[in-house]
């Protein structure tokens, strides 16, 4: 059941790919299903930029299961350039290098390792923005 | 020597180093009390999130945003790597699909030690040169893996370079021409589910690094009837510091022509990514009208030889993506404890 879970959500975590209202311009992340009574194709997908601003963050050093490699790693809201607010773990910086309102662009990085027989997740995380 | 029916050339470039550094000196204070010299100043490390895939994509959006080439319009997506995240399962799936390029698309994992991304690289330009593809995107990619103590755990880094091939008249730089050659030399090796690689100790060196490149390389200048010093730069595999300044000279070439494209001094040995990154760096600071000679090798062994001509289209593709100065400048140095335990060398019970 993880790898259909994983797999199903592989356009969106790759590509950071979101949903617009074709009449509002609205943009939503993550994709939903329609509402119901809502007609079927009122949410398009749309790719978003990947670039945004850090709305809060906090740094995770209790890791749930399969992050505990990771720990100490900071987790963010970014707040993205299409409206979105989006959470995330924030990868190549330390926590010492982040405040509030600073530039983020997405990259893609491995997000979990299920197990020696299990899959690989990829999926979005956010970094300073290169310079 | 080898030139598609239909010219091709580079329509894009893109490259990607990780943050993370460890200094030749720090391994050598673990294994040798810092008493050897070493290969290289410093590698890249991985972070713990990152791998071949991951490098492969970020190096890939940089050369698709330099080539201006809509994803679902690459032919092919080719990643050449000796460090796989799967043994079966491709890499380039995974990569296409991150891109944006699935599902008519043909993706791949090509493998020949640190020759693995130039592989890519000539087929891709048979792929567009024969007229079945517009674009083929061909990637070098590596996370490689030393034995702790050996001699290769001073050099094996990790990176990765992404070329766009396409129509000569698109490109930013043609390639005139390449050549390749092989023999069945045992100088590095790493058998099925062993997790790291060997030497094969008398033929690593002199029969296989040098032996390959210098016989690709005089064929190619041979065939194209152009001397070394008539390419404004030249760039070689770099499994050191030592190796591609050697073997540059021996071939006529002069250190100020390799210069720009040694990142081997700074980053370590990038294996598959390694000539194409020198490449890339090399494409960074080059005018139209320059010729560049590359020369990629890989253990088992064999080399490919490339001739490239850039256009005045380079300048301003060149600055829609971070420069290889930029992923250098981030170096952030780790210790020996955090390079065990990001790369998995430390074995909890």
């Amino acid at each position: 059941m993880q790898i259909a879970r994983h797999w199903r959500q592989r356009t969106t975590r790759y590509r950071l790919e979101g949903q617009r209202n074709r009449h509002s311009g609205v943009v939503r992340f993550p994709p939903q299903p329609p509402a119901l009574g809502e007609e079927p194709d009122l949410w398009e997908p749309v790719a978003l930029s990947g670039r945004g601003e850090i709305y809060s963050f906090s740094v995770v050093r209790q890791a749930p299961e399969g992050y505990e490699a990771l720990a100490p790693y900071p987790v963010a809201l970014v707040r993205l350039a299409e409206g979105p607010l989006v959470t995330a773990q924030l990868t190549d910086c330390s926590e010492d290098e982040l405040a509030i309102g600073q530039p983020v662009e997405v990259v893609t990085r491995r997000l979990l390792d299920t197990g020696e027989d299990g899959v690989l997740v990829y999926g979005y995380k956010f970094r300073p923005v290169l310079q | 020597m080898m030139k598609p029916a239909r010219p091709v050339g580079l329509i894009g470039y893109g490259l990607y180093i990780p943050r993370y550094r460890i200094a030749a000196t720090e391994i050598a204070r673990i294994w040798t009390d810092g008493q050897a010299g070493v290969p290289v100043e410093a590698k890249s490390v991985p972070g713990p999130d990152e791998d071949t895939i991951t490098m492969a994509i970020e190096a890939a959006r940089n050369a698709l945003a330099r080539a201006e080439v809509p994803p679902e319009r690459l032919g092919a997506v080719w990643v050449g790597s000796e460090s796989h995240p799967y043994s079966v399962k491709p890499s380039g799936t995974i990569v296409a699909e991150a891109l944006g390029a699935t599902p008519w698309v043909s993706a791949a994992d090509w493998e020949f030690a640190c020759k693995a991304g130039s592989e890519a690289l000539t087929a891709a330009m048979a792929l567009v040169g024969s007229g079945m593809q517009e674009y083929a995107l061909a990637i070098g990619a590596d996370t490689a893996q030393g034995r702790p103590g050996d001699a290769l755990e001073y050099t094996a880094s990790a990176g990765a370079a992404a070329l766009v091939v396409g129509p000569a008249e698109e490109a930013l730089a043609t390639i005139d021409g390449t050549v390749s050659y092989v023999s069945d030399t045992p100088d590095f090796f790493r058998r099925a589910d062993r997790p790291y690689p060997v030497h094969g100790n008398r033929f690593t060196g002199e029969p296989a690094y040098f032996q390959q490149i210098q016989s690709a390389g005089r064929r190619l200048l041979d065939e194209l009837g152009r001397a070394p010093e008539e390419f404004t730069y030249a760039v070689f595999h770099q499994p050191n510091a030592k190796f591609p300044q050697a073997v540059a000279r021996r071939l006529g070439f002069s250190d100020a022509q390799i210069a720009p494209g040694m990142l081997s001094p700074q980053i370590g040995n990038t294996y598959s990514g390694a000539a194409l990154a020198g490449l890339c760096a090399i494409l960074d600071v080059a005018q139209p009208g320059d010729t560049i000679f590359m020369t990629t090798y890989g253990s088992g062994a064999g080399s490919d030889a490339y001739a490239l001509t850039v256009t005045e289209r380079l300048i301003a593709r060149r600055s829609r993506a971070p420069l290889t100065e930029v992923y250098l400048r981030r170096a952030v140095p780790v210790d020996y404890a955090i390079y065990a335990r990001w790369r998995g060398k430390l074995v909890l019970g």
